[in-house]
């Protein structure tokens, strides 16, 4: 069908531009400039690229497209890639937002502007990897290896306990992937292949399903992240660049969502119904604990962070309903808050480079001076309340439509949250941005630049766009996931019918 | 034409949006640079208050104004700025288009209400997911059409008062884009296909609510009222959602052809919550009129309300009064067919109806704001129309909502125009003797007056009696309850009506100097209520027939409701010294203001000095903001705090990595301290390892 490797291209370009980045050697203004500029360019043309992948790939087909497989190592692990209706939407969402964060630390970032560019482009092709391989290992090696980019952006580039945040990410996310790793392992041994579409038809013993499950469980729970392992993510937001924090909320966390949805439903079905009370009581918590957290919060960052587990917690609940409105509303959701906490962290990165500081308390009056700051800021606030006609709405009210349908108590405590995120988001906006302009540090404060409203506009278009009309995301995904909730409905009426009639 | 009527508002409100940015970007300019002040910021200045070091010498800017001590002034902020850039084109812009608007919605009230042209205009699809097919129409029948009538007419007059009113404001353009994208949200949820896209419109207005309420957002009091708005509507949100959820559940559609249709198949239905079998029909109303306590305020959830008057006048009449409110009594009888099938959803709806119509009445006697006695008598005229929602006579609570649309309407943009007179004072205590000086103001509050008191031949007179009798006709166990209390309100509405008439304009004046300087004001607010005191005369009468006539309802409304079959004729069946019950009140609710405020004015001081505990409970509105905050605020906050210290902080980050990398260090320490250097150490730890490991080897294999 294809003739030319696009995915693969789509996923190594940004290595190449890393490498390009890699060459031009010494640390003068000009390396800086083109560093920049390369690490631009390159961003860019990955997205037109995936672009075509957009053009080219046929929503009626329930299969893999785009894929490439040729042997690797030993026998059964292979390279193989490929995308369907669930993964496209995580690969144009990773390789949209690079562009932004490449202009977004475009004048914050002065030191090591080089090694800074490099990271971000090998973050982006472990991202995409991680969203396109169809083998275990490969997958683990992209999921895995994504850490070390961001542990080192953390790691050096961050605020000034960056040290401590990018051990506690480390170590958090390490600790699960290791379970992760056993449990592919003992997959491999199960059916002596790590292709995953293969796995995916292959039913798994119910004994293995349990364990396997959990171990990838661990993992999974603490990239979304899902409470009680949520600690991580407002320390690793607060100390990380706003490039870096953009793309954590944006896309990393993301691969939990995407990792239920690839292998935990299809390949553990029985599990996974099994442990949905689980997953519902944690979902609910998350969403009210951390809402309610968020609302006493006295730093910028940490109260998106927040709000991100409560989002996240939309997610995890929507997936494991099971229906497809659930399912499908996860995948939205989880594209909307890509998209929507990564403009909130750029809206705070733009006020945190004039300022240098992340506290709301120092913050107040802008929309005095900085109008069309506050009106951008408003959009994002609103989409991240979930008000009808951006696109927060659309994926919480199908999260939560899908389960209520299943779960009634659980998608009526998970409905508080709407009143809660009301509560903080409003009460951020209202302090940052409401309010005489009285502190004499913002006096002299200026409003976006061209190059902020470069980052910002786009952001703001696609949050009304995909508001308005869902249309687009919502028809890419809907075979695959109508398919995965098939397979995943099937599998345990089966069970169920087979428990009957004994 | 529906398309017209719903969009032209969004373009004005977008082409003044985009002529407020152009100023704004003007008046502000670029840049991502800031002139620091020494060192006062560190560059990494985490955790450090950048604002403590020269506090000092913050010079707060004349302009700038504070909060002015509560509620005391509804004022515009002195214009220390220039007018925007283009605030005329832009006003000229948004006005213009809702006149249009409001034409066409009259041509469209006649031509779906008297030649039956219903129409259903499908756009474009929303969300589309398996069984879930949500699309963007709009739906014109004749409940629409008198909705479409209502919101234009109002909007467009307010627009045209604002013009005047705002005169001053720097900041026209965005408020006018504000007002036009409230009637844009308003438009859509009346023409509304499906439960979701009401949501849409629902939350919609809500937004552009907040944004009114806070439009001077330099005051504290604002913001907070705006939130509290915004996030008590939420309250009301969460039932509604809820309630589509279990529409959807139930019936798997959210469209209301295919849920009136499928409505009488879920007799006898339940919903499983956590082992309660709850009726799914009455379960589903009750929830979806959840949303509307919010929206409109009733007993429980109307704490909002008044707080929302922070907001400038205009848009107090336009979203507090005439549209936005009545949200919630538009989509009860919205979804009549729902409601007609669940009696005990509807004792529900008259229970809080006839509640919040008395509670907020006894409210209003005793405030001294006056814009805070309207907020608090529109409260109560919406329990009103919920009463007569839950009596199923849904075109008498939609003819009372068409008759208060213009004279709460009036009586606020009265109100506008006496506090622009009085420089922005809005207590009634400082004012009096008024009439002299704005004669006509004085007149047209009379008409808004006498039209909410219910005088015969004024509007509210046919509105409101017939609201009484359904209350008295209706088969629904709080009939009674509703009736004895919407009588009682009766009295009580001519009492503080009356209270604020005599108040402002009678008597002699208590601020000489404002009393002096007072003026009428200009045209543009002069016509507005010119023509809103026409309204409040002519919508009575006139419509009474298409609204209260059992024929004429059945003729005008055809399917767009579902009457309770029996609840016109029942009302026709009251008798005739019954009828003149309400008539009765109201005389008595003059007599004694007139008595209170004219003839013996020490009374009212000598009665509160004799009640002091009654009186402080009513100024206090029933004490609900302090319950409340007792009850939810403080608990949330304290919650919130509790779990991010104690729960994330020393719970799962003590127990997690913080505690395990500090026993990590504890076991390194420990392990520094076994490494003694001495050989039979070590040989010994050996020994002991290949013991344990072949014991292990001999049981646990062994075992097997």
């Amino acid at each position: 069908m294809t003739t030319w490797p696009i995915l693969s291209v789509v996923t190594f370009l940004p290595l190449v531009g890393a490498l390009l980045v890699y060459i031009v050697r010494g640390d003068d203004e000009a390396t800086r400039r083109n560093s920049r500029w390369i690490a631009l360019w390159t961003t860019l043309i990955t997205f037109a690229i995936s672009l075509i992948l957009v053009a080219r790939f046929d929503p009626a087909v329930t299969d893999f497209q785009f894929v490439e497989k040729t042997n690797w190592l030993a026998s059964g692990i292979t390279y193989h890639m490929g995308v369907d209706g669930i993964s496209l939407p995580f690969v144009i969402l990773t390789t949209a937002l690079m562009p932004f964060c490449i202009i977004a630390s475009w004048k914050s970032v002065t030191v090591r502007v080089r090694e800074y560019m490099m990271a971000f482009l090998v973050l982006e092709t472990l991202m995409v990897g991680t969203f396109s391989a169809l083998d275990l290992v490969l997958f683990y090696l992209f999921f895995e290896g994504g850490l070390i980019p961001m542990f080192l952006i953390i790691g050096v580039w961050g605020g000034p306990r960056r040290v401590y945040a990018s051990f506690k990410f480390f170590l958090y996310t390490l600790l699960g992937s290791v379970l992760m790793l056993l449990a592919i392992m003992a997959l491999y041994w199960n059916g002596s292949t790590t292709d995953i579409p293969t796995l995916m038809h292959t039913a798994v013993p119910r004994s293995l399903q349990t364990w396997a499950w959990l171990a990838f469980f661990a993992s999974f729970a603490v990239k979304m992240p899902m409470w009680p392992v949520h600690t991580w993510l407002p320390d690793a937001h607060v100390e990380a660049p706003t490039a870096g924090s953009v793309i954590l909320a944006a896309i990393l966390l993301k691969m939990g969502g995407y990792g239920f949805l690839r292998f935990s439903l299809p390949m553990f079905p029985l599990a996974s119904h099994d442990f949905t009370p689980l997953i519902y009581t944690l979902s609910v918590i998350a969403i009210i604990y951390t809402s309610l957290v968020a609302l006493m919060q006295e730093d910028m960052k940490k109260l998106i962070a927040y709000s991100s587990v409560a989002h996240m917690g939309f997610v995890t609940m929507g997936i494991f309903a099971g229906t497809m409105q659930g399912v499908a509303g996860g995948v939205f959701q989880m594209i909307s808050h890509g998209i929507v906490s990564g403009a909130l962290f750029l809206c705070v990165g733009i006020v945190y480079d004039r300022m240098h500081t992340r506290e709301i308390a120092a913050y107040g009056g802008l929309v005095n001076r900085m109008p069309l700051y506050a009106l951008v800021f408003m959009v994002f606030t609103m989409a991240n309340v979930g008000l009808p006609g951006t696109s927060g709405f659309v994926g919480e009210f199908m999260t939560l439509i899908g389960t209520f349908k299943v779960a009634i108590p659980t998608a009526f405590f998970a409905t508080l949250g709407v009143i809660l995120s009301a509560a903080y988001a409003l009460w951020l906006y209202r302090k940052i941005i409401f309010g005489a302009l009285v502190k004499p540090a913002l006096m002299s404060m200026k409003d976006l630049t061209f190059r902020e409203c470069l980052t910002l506009f786009p952001l703001v278009a696609l949050t009304i766009w995909f508001g308005v009309y869902p249309k687009p995301v919502l028809d890419m995904s809907a075979a695959s996931v109508q398919q995965l909730v098939n397979n995943y409905t099937s599998a345990v009426t089966a069970v169920k019918a087979a428990a009957l009639m004994q | 034409m529906v398309q017209a009527i719903v969009f032209l508002p969004l373009l004005g409100a977008i082409l003044a949006g985009l002529i407020s940015l152009i100023g704004a970007h003007a008046r502000c300019p670029s840049g991502d640079t800031v002139q620091h002040n020494g060192d006062v910021h560190a560059h990494d200045a985490h955790g450090s208050a950048p604002i403590g070091g020269d506090a000092s010498v913050v010079h707060v800017a004349h302009h700038e104004p504070m909060d002015h001590g509560g509620h005391g002034h509804d004022d515009h902020n002195a214009p220390a700025e220039p007018a925007a850039w283009g605030s005329r084109p832009a006003e000229l812009i948004t006005t213009g288009l809702l006149f249009v608007a409001a034409a066409l919605s009259w041509f469209a009230l006649v031509d779906i209400g008297f030649l039956h042209h219903d129409a259903r205009i499908a756009l474009f699809p929303w969300i589309n997911s398996g069984d879930l097919q949500v699309a963007w129409a709009l739906r014109a029948d004749t409940l629409t059409a008198v909705m479409l009538v209502v919101v234009t007419t109002v909007s467009s007059l307010v627009h045209l008062y604002s013009i005047g009113y705002m005169d001053e404001d720097p900041y026209r353009p965005r408020f006018f884009g504000y007002l036009s994208l409230f009637t844009f949200a308003m438009l859509m949820l009346v023409t509304a296909d499906n439960l979701v896209q009401l949501f849409f419109g629902w939350e919609g207005v809500g937004l552009a609510s907040y944004l009114l309420i806070g439009f001077w957002y330099q005051r504290p009091s604002a913001n907070a009222a705006a939130i509290k708005a915004f996030v008590v509507n939420r309250v009301g949100d969460f039932g509604f959602a809820l309630g589509i959820f279990a529409v959807f559940m139930m019936i798997g559609s959210v469209d209301f052809e295919t849920i009136f249709g499928a409505a009488p198949g879920l007799a006898g239905k339940t919903i499983d919550f956590l082992g309660w079998q709850a009726d799914a029909m009455t379960l589903i109303c009750v929830l979806l009129f959840m949303g509307a306590m919010g929206k409109s305020a009733q007993f429980l959830l109307h704490t909002w309300l008044p707080d929302a008057m922070e907001g400038p006048t205009p848009v107090s009449a336009l979203i507090h009064a005439a549209t936005m409110v009545t949200a919630g009594v538009f989509m009860v009888a919205r979804l009549s067919p729902l409601f007609e099938l669940a009696p005990n959803a509807q004792a529900v709806v008259m229970f809080f109806g006839a509640t919040t119509a008395f509670f907020a009445a006894t409210v209003g006697l005793v405030q001294n704001d006056i814009k805070r006695i309207v907020a608090y008598s529109t409260c109560s005229q919406l329990g009103y129309m919920f009463v007569a929602m839950g009596a199923g006579a849904y075109s008498v609570g939609m003819f009372h909502l068409f008759t208060h649309a213009f004279f709460k309407a009036l009586l606020f943009l009265g109100s506008g125009s006496v506090i622009y007179a009085m420089h922005h004072e809005q207590d009634i205590r400082m004012m009096g003797g008024l009439w002299r000086r704005i004669p006509y103001t004085f007149t047209v509050m009379s008409i808004g007056t006498l039209a909410l008191t219910g005088f015969p031949l004024f509007a509210g007179y046919f509105s409101k009696d017939a609201i009484i009798e359904s209350a008295y006709a209706a088969h629904n166990p709080f009939a009674t309850y509703a009736y004895l209390l919407t009588v009682v309100a009766a009295g009580l509405t001519s009492f503080y009506s009356w209270r604020l008439i005599f108040k402002t304009f009678f008597g002699e004046p208590h601020d000489k100097q404002h009393y002096d300087d007072a003026h009428e004001s200009p045209m543009w607010m002069l016509v507005p209520i010119g023509v809103l005191a026409a309204g409040s005369i002519l919508s009575g009468l006139p419509f009474k027939e298409i609204f209260v006539g059992p024929h004429g309802v059945e003729e005008f409304f055809r399917e767009s409701v579902k009457m309770n079959p029996h609840i016109l004729e029942d009302m026709e069946q009251m008798p005739r010294l019954l009828g003149l019950l309400p008539t009765l009140m109201m005389v008595i609710g003059f007599a004694i203001s007139y008595l209170f405020y004219i003839s013996r004015p020490y009374l009212p001081v000598e009665l509160a000095e004799q009640q002091p505990l009654l009186y402080r409970f009513l100024l206090n509105k029933w004490y609900f903001d302090e319950l409340y905050d007792i009850i939810f605020v403080r608990p949330a906050k304290w919650l919130g705090y509790t779990l991010w210290k104690k729960g994330d902080g020393f719970i799962i980050d003590g127990f997690g990595p913080d505690g395990v990398s500090a026993r990590v260090l504890d076991v390194t320490r420990n392990v520094v301290k076994i490494q003694t250097g001495y050989l039979y150490h070590y040989a010994f730890a050996m020994l002991i390892g290949v013991a344990g490991l072949i014991t292990w080897f001999m049981f646990g294999f062994g075992g097997q």
